[in-house]
């Protein structure tokens, strides 16, 4: 299965040209060109890796990282800052977000980002399956509880 | 030199710092569209080599958009170069709708990220002797402190005029303005500003406007050049 990405950026020519580069690298990416329309797309669809600008019009990365964190706790998110200070990605490294890169990115550094971000994603899903099953084994109606 | 001038000075240094972050940020979002796409043409002509068919109008596209980005990132740096330059002279003939244009390209990006449009209304042509730096960033003072009191329309208007007196400044499009204004403005670093160009400020709470009234022209001595040269 493809990796599931989504890269919100308010620069619609940037979204575009790099959807289309990881698309061509056999990527699912979707965009988004604002906050709020990434918060509601993550709430309809599953993501593994968001790429999130930090400074937008509106909602603001920062604000968007709580909010992604709250819907899908498990979706990992880069930070793509075009400030030469980190502190603004360090704030939302605190909040849980994965890494931050720098704008303009090299795009294996981006790449590989991903695949770790995603790996990572799936360590922690495997995880929870493998604590699901121990608890099902141990105590079967737990099989009957609601995530 | 005296406390208010010294006052004006370092808020003119804060107002350099954000005004110059803003430019950098903008230019690093045309380096990063330029960077996609030079690496999507660059993919495509990959893929070409294997064997896949080029598409050229993609290429001729892409070619079409990064030259749009240039020009883009040619008018960012020429407004930063035009700003820097605002300081050569501390008194010089100030075209004041040219000097409001500068500061509504700089300072667009800070706006668009809070919701706004700067919209300057410039009717006639209004030239004024005055410190265009300190003038620069008075104006941006009060656009600062009118973004958070701005209507549902979110259109800050700057109406540049002439008055009898000189030259009239109207930042319109305010809503709530009685209590902001008590609470803190004009601060002490506008005070200084105002002090240095000789400028007084007025709030109409009915109209929704902050009106700066300003002199045709001032003496040097009056704004940072105590050798009047």
């Amino acid at each position: 299965m493809k990796i599931r990405v989504l890269l919100v950026d308010d620069e619609e020519e940037f979204v575009q040209a790099l959807a289309e580069r990881l698309s061509m690298r056999d990527y699912d990416a979707t965009t988004s060109l604002s906050g709020e329309d990434a918060v509601e797309k993550l709430r309809q669809y599953n993501f593994d890796v968001v790429i999130l600008d930090v400074r937008m019009p509106g909602m603001d990365g920062t604000e968007v990282l709580r909010e992604m964190k709250k819907i899908k706790p498990l979706t990992e998110v880069i930070m793509l800052t075009g400030h030469a200070t980190v502190e603004s990605a360090i704030d939302g490294m605190r909040q849980g977000a994965y890494d931050y890169l720098m704008k303009p990115c090299k795009t294996e550094e981006l790449v590989e980002k991903i695949n770790k971000a995603h790996e990572k994603k799936a360590e922690h899903e495997a995880r929870i399956r493998d604590a699901k099953v121990k608890e099902i084994i141990s105590s079967p109606q737990a099989a009957l509880r609601e995530d | 030199m005296s406390l208010k001038q010294a006052m004006a000075g370092e808020c003119g240094l804060q107002f350099f710092g954000k005004m110059t972050a803003s430019i950098s940020h903008e230019i690093r979002n045309v380096l990063a569209v330029l960077n996609e796409n030079a690496g999507l043409m660059e993919d495509l002509l990959l893929m070409a080599e294997k064997g896949r068919p080029v598409d050229q109008e993609r290429l001729k596209a892409l070619a079409r958009s990064m030259g749009q980005q240039i020009h883009r990132g040619d008018g960012i740096v020429e407004n930063m170069n035009r700003f820097a330059h605002e300081v050569d002279q501390p008194v010089k003939q100030v075209d004041l709708n040219e000097a409001i244009g500068l500061l509504v390209a700089l300072s667009g990006r800070l706006a668009g990220m809070r919701g706004v449009t700067i919209e300057p209304v410039c009717e006639e042509e209004v030239l004024m002797t005055t410190n265009p730096f300190f003038l620069e960033n008075l104006l941006w003072c009060v656009v600062d402190f009118a973004m958070p009191l701005m209507g549902e329309a979110r259109v800050l208007k700057i109406i540049s005029e002439r008055s009898e007196t000189g030259v009239r400044i109207r930042v319109s499009g305010l809503e709530n303005l009685e209590q902001a204004v008590r609470d803190r403005f004009p601060s002490k670093r506008e005070q200084a500003l105002l002090e240095s160009l000789k400028a007084e400020c007025a709030v109409d709470v009915t109209a929704g406007e902050i009106v700066i009234s300003l002199p045709k022209k001032i003496d040097p001595v009056y704004s940072g050049d105590p050798t009047g040269e």
